[in-house]
């Protein structure tokens, strides 16, 4: 289990009437006007700004039923469906599992594609086919490395905006993601009032705790740190893999909780009776499983996207930006039908800072529906509790 | 079952005696006549009475809002803008398929965010007896809305009253369907005990309504023993109406 569907059960092949089936990912170039580069929130300045996207479903002919998809941290806009052709070593995984959220996309679906026009892209700075840290800088001809700019949850928001008016969407139904992804849901619908219709926030807020900013510390510690980061500018030789693993370990942690840990693994050791008292060797289950999730992630994402990313949720703070630290008249500016789901044993978004903004848009005058869903699955809920979630969904979603 | 009922003894009683068990069995036919009914959704009559109370495209908040069929219809029938309140995460998802935003939420949590007279008309439906600290919610709700409506079971009601006098157990009606021990009604209360409170707290009712026998009509004086659920429509007195209440925000 991961936030970004580590371990998605495979429910059913491509072949199958509830899949999208095989998915191909498609790139455009944004701002792509020499004129009209896109200047980003940091000051950072890019023109031409690939992004890869998959869409599924149809738009109509009003283009009024596009839901736009937006992924968790290391996620990516294979949503749903299967891999044609993955292309290159960080998309391997794609041919053992369909996309992140193909449990809630597809005909049928909570995300009915037979209904809604469906989209989701990567965002800026990922490594999954998008602009980030790992493309060639054109004025040098390299990698960019750390110098790739700053990226942010408002420069996504106005990317993927970006994107959705190429495609013909003024509109949108629907902005639904969950973690990060429910970050920029959020700050489309406080950026966009008028072209937001709705929006579902799972276990994400206007914000992330202090405590969720000293976790993302830890991780961008353990990669800067690591031997072979070089600055960044390790492309063409060894990655820091190590500290890669050391981040993902730990952020690991933050996505279970106690008691999904303690069900799950508890004390129990690796494949022995009796303890080795070893200090090198795995002991414990719980060891074994943190180690081989580090092992799979270090094969699928890039560690100087893993440094943007977390930045990019650290910087998000909607009340500062919208309302002069006013969350009351940043929550007053969204028109969007809005649905705030927490879990309760979530404690990277903790249930009490989703509340925060559900109070917010209450104080604001904004209709909110607010649900905590009961689960022993920490952060993870969002995507293992698929019942809770692809119920809570369809609700909002009917007609 | 048990039975309090006093059996004629053999041999000679007193006049008295004779009175008092005359009575008794008096007491006990209508006890037999009377069946109380089942568990019975008394949602029905309320809803329809608050139908005809609301203004088209104002805002209501509806705190308890069970499965939403009221203010889903007030939204959908009168462009109501509406929240609703239902802690019960069931019936809050019920609601929300008809198009009700929902917090799921334990209403005295929650009453607390919204701003001073931030809605037009606050619901509080038969929801009032079961509250732990019912004056407390009954201050915010007339903070928070310009009306309240708010209805309860009559524990005045003369089955009620006949029920504990004359089974000597605690009463089980219509409007008060639950067993002693399954109640979720922990503060129980006549007509006139709210009225007395509505007087003392300056609040005034603009008008009332009773359930009595099926039938729905305004209160009278003798509703205290004839009604068996009532609905008012109260607002903050005028007079009570100073302070400084801060400004509700709005969305455009």
């Amino acid at each position: 289990m991961s936030v970004d569907g580590d371990e998605v059960k495979v429910l059913h092949g491509p072949e199958h009437p509830l899949s999208v089936g095989w998915t191909k990912s498609q790139t455009m170039t944004l701002f792509d006007d020499p004129q009209n580069p896109l200047t980003l929130e940091s000051g950072g300045v890019l023109a031409a700004v690939e992004t890869e996207f998959e869409t599924y479903g149809r738009l109509n002919d009003q283009a009024s039923n596009a839901i736009l998809i937006c992924h968790a941290l290391t996620g990516d806009a294979h949503a749903a469906g299967w891999d044609l052709d993955p292309i290159g070593p960080l998309r391997e995984f794609r041919r053992k599992k369909p996309g992140w959220w193909d449990s809630m996309i597809g005909p049928g679906k909570a995300i009915d594609t037979n209904r809604f026009f469906v989209i989701c892209a990567n965002v800026l700075g990922s490594c999954y086919g998008s602009a980030g840290p790992g493309s060639i800088n054109p004025e040098t001809g390299r990698p960019y490395g750390l110098t790739f700019p700053v990226v942010t949850v408002g420069d996504w928001a106005r990317i993927q905006m970006e994107l959705l008016t190429r495609l013909g969407v003024h509109k949108i139904y629907s902005a639904i993601g969950g973690s990060m992804g429910g970050q920029i849901g959020l700050e489309l619908a406080l950026a966009y009032p008028e072209r937001v219709g709705s929006i579902v926030v799972l276990s994400a807020g206007h914000r992330v705790t202090t405590q969720g900013l000293a976790f993302n510390a830890v991780g961008r510690h353990a990669i800067m740190n690591d031997p072979n980061f070089n600055s960044g500018d390790y492309y063409g030789g060894p990655p820091p893999l190590a500290g890669l693993a050391a981040a993902r370990m730990m952020a690991q942690i933050t996505y279970l909780s106690e008691e999904s840990m303690g069900y799950k693994f508890g004390r129990r050791l690796r494949g022995k009776e009796s303890p080795d008292f070893t200090l090198t060797g795995i002991e414990f289950e719980m060891e074994s499983y943190l180690s081989h999730q580090a092992e799979s992630f270090v094969k699928r994402y890039d560690a100087n996207s893993y440094l943007y990313m977390t930045r990019a949720m650290d910087y998000y703070e909607a009340a500062e930006k919208w309302g002069q630290g006013d969350l009351t008249k940043t929550a007053a500016r969204i028109k969007a039908r809005t649905m705030v789901v927490s879990f309760s044993s979530d404690w990277l978004f903790p249930p009490e800072l989703c509340r925060e903004l559900v109070s917010a848009m209450c104080r604001a005058g904004c209709p909110v529906s607010y649900l905590n869903v009961p689960s022993r699955y920490g952060h993870d809920a969002f995507l293992v509790e698929t019942e809770a979630v692809r119920r809570l969904i369809t609700i909002f979603l009917k007609e | 079952m048990a039975n309090d009922i006093f059996h004629l003894p053999e041999g000679p009683i007193t006049k008295a005696e004779l009175m008092d068990l005359t009575m008794k069995h008096l007491l006990a036919k209508l006890r037999d006549e009377y069946e109380p009914p089942k568990s019975v959704s008394s949602r029905r009559w309320q809803d329809n009475v608050i139908l005809g109370e609301i203004v088209p495209g104002s805002t209501v908040l509806d705190l308890g809002c069970g499965q939403g069929e009221l203010l889903g219809r007030l939204i959908a029938d009168m462009g109501v803008k509406g929240q609703a309140v239902e802690v019960d995460p069931e019936a809050a998802m019920a609601a929300m398929e008809l198009g009700v935003p929902v917090l799921s939420l334990d209403l005295n949590e929650v009453i607390g965010d919204f701003p001073d007279q931030s809605f037009d008309c606050v619901i509080l439906e038969s929801t009032l007896q079961t509250l732990k600290e019912p004056l407390k919610v009954m201050g915010q709700i007339l903070r928070v809305g310009r009306r309240a409506i708010v209805s309860f079971p009559n524990f005045g009601h003369w089955r009620v009253r006949l029920d504990l006098a004359i089974r000597g157990r605690m009463p089980v009606t219509k409007g008060l369907p639950y067993s002693w021990h399954d109640t979720p009604n922990i503060h129980l209360f006549t007509l006139v005990d709210f009225l007395d409170w509505c007087q003392a707290s300056q609040v005034r009712v603009a008008k009332g309504f009773a359930l009595v026998e099926g039938n729905v009509q305004p209160l009278n004086e003798d509703s205290n023993l004839s009604a068996e659920e009532v609905l008012v429509i109260l607002e903050k007195d005028e007079a009570s109406q100073r302070g400084e209440s801060t400004t509700p925000t709005t969305c455009p």
